[in-house]
């Protein structure tokens, strides 16, 4: 159960870090992630199922990703339209594309076929007691991609988009397009994003144009999770290590429903609204642990 | 250096709301100029700098820099040449970022690639600067600048301009909202640094005795026009009573009214 609970953190976890890019780095709200999370997925089981390389299959739903992301940041760049709603233009249109992509089919098996998981199952087993393969493995892809990302943002160039999110004008007097940053803010997003989707697919064995329903809310209920975990930080090697442990925290929470949810009477269906009220109660304690702290500092000028 | 020809800015052109913000202005803001800007809300300072800046276009007319005509480069094109600093003083610097990614982020104008400059030698430098403003900066360059007052914001805000070397600044009231010992520090630091390098400068104001204790040539404004252009020993001459008495006789309406507006 407790691996069970790590490797879905970690899995999702991936699309945490993109989902914790747009909305927390860039201050913009992305709701490509729906479309782009099975967009991933699709293009590697086709890929897969084509013959080819899974890494390179991987690399595939990353570039699919990317340019979701791209086509995003487009829309709301050069056609004036709100953020939010470019974000539905594109997952709406992705909708259509996913299916187009598996084939006309909404579901897509890749049981038989080698991909990356079987590799390094039969590589590392062994070596390995069975089941901790798949946890070690995602652990550590979920490691680097959380260091490459915190190198990124050290950069010149990540420090600049970290800046935008906070100062749009600061960057426009630096003489930097905010356009050009927001794209690939977007696009390095949804591109992790679309790993993530390749990498659920090959655990669950099939690609389903329903996996990204709701992907969006599972990603910020987790980035708010793991922003409750710590005080305020400006270190971005916290500020993802918070928001893979918030992903972790959330599939447990939603773990405990599933399968413990019958003692209240909760079905399956109900995860989502479960979902939402942990949003919200959320929000309503960071408000008030907001208004105690205020509270404090006014107690000590005194 | 920077010149404007014959340009005016009609917002709303053609509906109930026309208003006519600046009237054929022409302008020619020399090499090393320090120009105060004087003028009653609405007088068009803000548009006028909004204009040279990029923020809007002219609907008449052209603006030039060096000779070559900028009159639709956008915004963050004429900011790689161009520094300005805000009345509100959270505009020039990032809140959630320490105080040298800041610095760092401003230190260089343009597109920033996949390279890390912030290292041992850059913080020494950045450290070394940060001294001039003597406030105690140079021992808090990890904390986020959500922990600093205004003041201590808008300051580091016009020394990371001064680093960046543009060719023009422009001060839209940039201590109007700080108190008034901060604004005096910060105005006393502005008029070291434009006067160590030698920067071209715009600054508008709201206190009129500023206006002509500083710089070298004076622009006052109203309802769109450039109604008044002092430079050199004409400017040096100039008291708060004189400038009210011209402004009066310039324009004979509404003198009470912004006589106080003008005056503070």
């Amino acid at each position: 159960m407790i691996e069970g609970i790590l490797v879905e953190g970690l899995i999702y976890g991936i699309m945490v870090l993109g989902v914790f890019i747009t909305f927390r780095v860039l201050d913009f709200p992305d709701l490509t992630v729906d479309g782009s999370f099975p967009l991933g997925a699709a293009l590697m089981v086709q890929g897969i199922l084509l013959g080819m390389n899974s890494w390179l299959a991987l690399l595939l739903a990353f570039i699919g990703g990317v340019i979701a992301g791209v086509i995003t940041a487009l829309i709301h760049n050069h056609l004036k339209v709100p953020n939010l709603l470019a974000g539905i233009l594109t997952m709406t249109m992705l909708y259509s594309i996913n299916i187009r992509i598996l084939g006309n089919r909404a579901n897509v098996p890749v049981l038989e076929q080698d991909t990356i998981l079987s590799d390094i199952s039969s590589r590392l087993s062994g070596i390995l007691p069975d089941e901790y393969i798949m946890l070690v493995f995602f652990l550590v892809m979920a490691l680097i991609i959380k260091l490459l990302l915190d190198l990124f943002f050290r950069t010149d160039l990540g420090m600049a988009i970290g800046a935008m999110g906070n100062n749009e004008q600061m960057i426009i007097s630096q003489g930097i397009n905010p356009k050009t940053l927001k794209t690939i803010g977007l696009g390095l997003s949804n591109g992790l994003v679309a790993v993530s989707g390749a990498f659920a697919a090959q655990y669950l064995g099939f690609a389903d144009v329903g996996l990204g329903q709701g992907i969006i809310i599972t990603g910020l209920a987790s980035v708010m999770i793991g922003e409750f975990l710590v005080m305020k930080s400006n270190r971005i090697g916290v500020l993802t290590l918070c928001a893979l442990a918030g992903s972790i925290l959330f599939q447990a929470v939603m773990y405990l429903g599933r399968y413990y949810g019958y003692i209240i009477q909760m079905t399956p269906n109900d995860l989502n609204l479960i979902k939402g009220l942990l949003i919200i109660i959320l929000l309503v304690l960071t408000q008030s642990r907001k208004l105690n702290i205020a509270a404090f500092k006014a107690m000590v000028q005194k | 250096m920077i010149a404007l020809k014959n340009v005016s800015v009609i917002f709303n052109q053609g509906t109930v709301n026309e208003n006519q913000a600046l009237t054929n202005i022409n302008l020619n803001v020399r090499e090393g100029d320090f120009i105060t800007i004087i003028g009653s809300n609405g007088a068009g300072k803000s548009t006028l700098f909004n204009l040279i800046a990029g923020t809007i276009t002219p609907t008449l007319g052209s603006i030039h820099v060096k000779g070559r005509n900028v009159t639709h480069e956008p915004e963050f094109k004429r900011a790689q040449y161009i520094g300005r600093i805000f009345q509100n003083p959270l505009l020039g610097t990032a809140s959630n970022m320490s105080l040298e990614d800041n610095m760092m982020i401003t230190y260089r104008k343009g597109f920033k690639w996949l390279k890390r400059s912030l290292n041992t030698k850059m913080r020494e430098y950045f450290r070394s600067e940060l001294l001039q403003l003597k406030m105690g900066l140079e021992h808090r360059m990890k904390e986020n600048l959500l922990m600093f007052s205004g003041g201590q914001r808008q300051a580091l805000t016009l020394l990371m301009m001064v680093l960046s070397k543009p060719a023009l600044i422009m001060l839209d009231e940039h201590t109007a909202a700080l108190d008034p010992k901060n604004a005096e520090i910060v105005l006393e630091l502005t008029d070291k640094f434009i006067k160590e390098h030698k920067l071209t400068s715009m600054m508008i104001t709201h206190n009129m005795s500023h206006a002509i204790e500083y710089g070298n040539r004076l622009l006052m404004m109203d309802r769109g026009e450039i109604i008044f252009d002092a430079a050199g020993d004409a400017k040096k001459e100039l008291t708060v009573e004189k400038l009210i008495e011209k402004f009066h006789e310039l324009r004979h309406h509404g003198f009470e009214n912004d006589r106080a507006l003008l005056a503070e």
